[in-house]
């Protein structure tokens, strides 16, 4: 019975190779009584030395998150969560304050080498030689925030980014040193009490980063928040706000991971993006979760709140994500597009194996004149897993010449998973051009069987093709990103068929 | 020893017998026609040799090189040299000509244990048997097959044919959605294909094709078996009499 003894090693196979970020980092840790309360919130805010202000605006955000249930509307399937089992702050000792990564625990410094990501900014200054012909990827400068559980652990190249003036820090810090920045835009894109997940990370988010960059200064660098969950039993609630002030224009990177758990752990992130007149902020995510194993089995639960609001004329703001993890995906970045003339693009692969349930998309407010929005969306199911991309644009009454172009593809692999495409179209005026493609088709045999034929073997032959299925979206990120999300869809899709 | 023996093979699709005891041996450096109605079963057997799924072989062997092939993954069997000339090409979106044949060539070197073509050596040779071929560049640089005449994509098939250096090319149906002037510029692209050192299998409805490809050996299929073979010469006797003389044998 070869056959039958190939598929148990290669779903043994799934189960523990196929996750490579999978480790956990033994550090000592420093947490919040479990369960919610306005104690653990206090706690919170005390830990973080904020000021009356900012505990009172997550009180507030407490309170109204007591009064809301969860959302059901989305196509995921989960037991319910109890809020009060969770630990809602989790941070590595020590914890006097960090000013040199030397100072940094090598625990958690050694864990970021493993996955790839420098902290360290000297190897990337004295990057390797690079081949003829080939961009060197070292050459390319990447600030980088780290976010380890619920605290950020070292931010990269701040002396150089604070010459261009660019503020590039944890929102802990912002909070501390540009009170008047985070008051006037925190929230303001997504208002606590915007929905249950946003309220709940309104009240308790600890971390993430925050980016502003002045009038008229093109950011010299890409920026990058790498997140990882290691504590047991640990929500991560982090908060991220980019603006992007008049005629300025960032590009961001935020990538995720976290170690393989029998439990499921929570993350419910909120992102808010601003862009006044003329300015653009390129957002870009590579979220690699861990998504549960081959019997369903733990996993990340990500329900997160994305929006970026085109204040100004002329602005505009593009997501790009590639999602190949989580075990539940609950997540529509989205853009409000408020200024005239001002764009908002949505380029997403979505990819979902084993068990995994996917219900992503994403929002196209129109409200400025001559608006115009982009939504390309790529979702392919394998294994036993569910993808929905759930999708609104809308034209305001207001929005004359509003245009949208949408193009949904879904690929499935196998027949025992789902794909499923929910679109909202609304047009409050006449004026108003929408375009919406959609299309779902099967990896064919025929397919396959034409590569393996020219000699590739199975998995190769899916991931060539399904890497032809996603090549638009593809060539929407930052280079270094686009290579790491093209071997990252051929590891999520191993054992995938066959 | 014979490059390729199939013998006594037969193959069933689901509960039915396709192929009830084909055999045929093809020696180096010979073309072998295969003619024969609809549902004959010429197809399945360029589909059984390639190895692609669905085909259950029940009883007889198909020796390549001496060495047993169906014991062999379809992508082991590329490397070893057979190669398949589909008859209807499949479009792959996104995915670049170029990119294809070089993850596709790559793939069988690797599997040889030769050395992968790097970058500057691979544009080298492709664009060498490409203008051999007088096949445009920008031809490589589309999506494989994607937007393909007919004609074109039976020349990426030549092109792919004269890329890999298979010692064994099946030809199912060439002749297939082709006008006269695509079929012609098809047949000088594997004419020129032919050595001593490598065997082709055309298998055809038509007479038309043999015109341009002419054979060593033409065979005659029905109902699953090789009911008759001989030289070129009987392709055209064929031609006259149709194929219902075969149908009660």
């Amino acid at each position: 019975m070869p056959a039958v003894q190939e598929t148990v090693e290669r779903v043994k196979r799934i189960d523990v190779d196929q996750y490579r970020y999978g480790f956990e980092t033994l550090i000592e840790s420093d947490k919040a009584p479990k369960g919610l309360s306005e104690e653990t919130v206090k706690f919170i805010s005390q830990k973080k030395n904020e000021p009356d202000w900012m505990l009172q605006w997550r009180l507030e955000a407490y309170r109204r998150w007591l009064t809301m249930t969860e959302p059901t509307w989305a196509r995921v399937d989960y037991p319910k969560i109890d809020f009060q089992d969770l630990y809602y702050y989790a941070a590595p000792k020590p914890k006097k304050t960090v000013t040199s990564l030397d100072e940094i625990d090598p625990e958690i410094l050694k864990t970021y080498e493993k996955l790839g990501i420098p902290l360290r900014e000297v190897a990337m200054l004295e990057g390797v030689e690079p081949k003829p012909g080939e961009e060197d990827p070292a050459r390319r400068k990447i600030a980088v925030d780290a976010v380890f559980d619920s605290v950020s652990v070292a931010t990269t190249f701040k002396a150089e980014l604070k010459k261009a003036g660019v503020i590039f820090m944890p929102i802990s810090e912002a909070i501390r040193e540009h009170p008047e920045l985070v008051q006037k835009y925190l929230g303001s894109v997504v208002p606590t009490s915007d929905n249950f997940y946003a309220t709940l990370n309104s009240a308790v988010f600890s971390d993430g980063s925050f980016v502003y960059v002045p009038p008229g200064v093109r950011c010299p660098m890409e920026l990058s928040t790498y997140f990882r969950i290691n504590e047991r039993n640990t929500g991560q609630f982090e908060r991220t706000l980019i603006i992007a002030d008049k005629g300025s224009y960032v590009s961001y990177l935020e990538g995720c991971t976290a170690p393989q758990r029998d439990e499921n752990q929570l993350h419910a992130a909120v992102v808010e993006l601003v862009a006044h007149d003329d300015a653009e902020i390129k957002y870009s995510t590579v979220q690699n979760w861990y998504p549960g194993n081959s019997e369903g089995k733990g996993g990340i639960y990500n329900f997160v709140t994305k929006r970026g609001d085109c204040r100004g004329n002329h602005s505009k703001i593009s997501w790009t994500q590639v999602e190949t993890g989580s075990a539940i995906t609950w997540k529509y970045p989205s853009c409000i597009l408020r200024g005239d003339n001002s764009r908002g693009e949505f380029y997403s692969i979505a990819i979902s194996n084993g068990f995994q349930q996917v219900d992503s998309g994403t929002k196209m407010i129109h409200l400025g004149k001559n608006t115009s929005s982009r939504i390309i969306s790529k979702g392919i199911a394998a294994g036993k897993s569910q993808n929905t991309y759930r999708g609104l644009v809308t034209a305001h009454r207001k929005a004359t010449g509003a245009r949208n172009f949408t193009a949904c593809d879904s690929l499935l692999i196998g027949d025992k998973c789902g794909a499923h495409t929910v679109p909202y179209i609304e047009a409050k005026n006449s004026s108003a051009t929408f375009e919406h493609e959609a299309t779902t088709s099967k990896i064919s045999e025929d397919v396959l069987f034409y590569c393996i034929q020219r000699g590739l073997s199975q998995e190769e032959a899916v991931g060539l093709v399904v890497n032809g299925f996603v090549k638009d979206v593809l060539q929407q990120l930052p280079m270094e990103f686009a290579v790491e999300a093209q071997k990252l869809i051929s590891i999520s899709l191993e054992g995938s068929v066959g | 020893m014979a490059l390729l023996e199939v013998k006594d093979l037969k193959v069933r699709v689901e509960e039915r017998e396709i192929l009830h005891g084909l055999t045929l041996t093809v020696n180096e450096g010979e073309v072998h026609a295969i003619m024969g109605p609809n549902g004959s079963g010429k197809s399945t057997l360029s589909h059984v040799i390639a190895g692609k799924p669905g085909y259950e072989v029940t009883d007889g062997q198909i020796l390549f090189k001496g060495e047993d092939l169906l014991e062999m993954s379809p992508d082991e069997r590329a490397a070893k040299g057979v190669f398949l000339a589909f008859q209807y090409p499949v479009e792959i979106p996104g995915v670049a000509t170029m990119n294809f044949l070089r993850t596709a060539l790559n793939a069988q070197r690797k599997a040889r244990g030769e050395d992968e073509y790097s970058t500057p050596d691979f544009l080298k040779k492709v664009r060498e048997v490409s203008k051999s071929l007088n096949i445009p560049q920008d031809m490589l640089k589309r999506g494989v097959n994607v937007g393909f005449s007919g004609g074109e994509k039976k020349r990426n098939e030549v092109l792919q044919m004269a890329l890999f250096e298979p010692s064994l090319c099946i030809l199912d149906e060439m002749d297939s959605g082709l006008d006269i002037d695509a079929l012609r510029i098809a047949a000088d692209g594997v004419n020129a294909l032919r050595s001593p050192g490598r065997a082709m299998v055309v298998i055809t409805h038509y007479q038309r094709l043999l015109n341009y490809i002419v054979p060593d050996f033409v065979h005659v299929m029905s109902r699953g078996r090789v009911v008759k073979s001989g030289a070129k010469d009987l392709a055209l006797e064929l031609e006259a009499s149709g194929y219902a003389q075969f149908e009660d044998a």
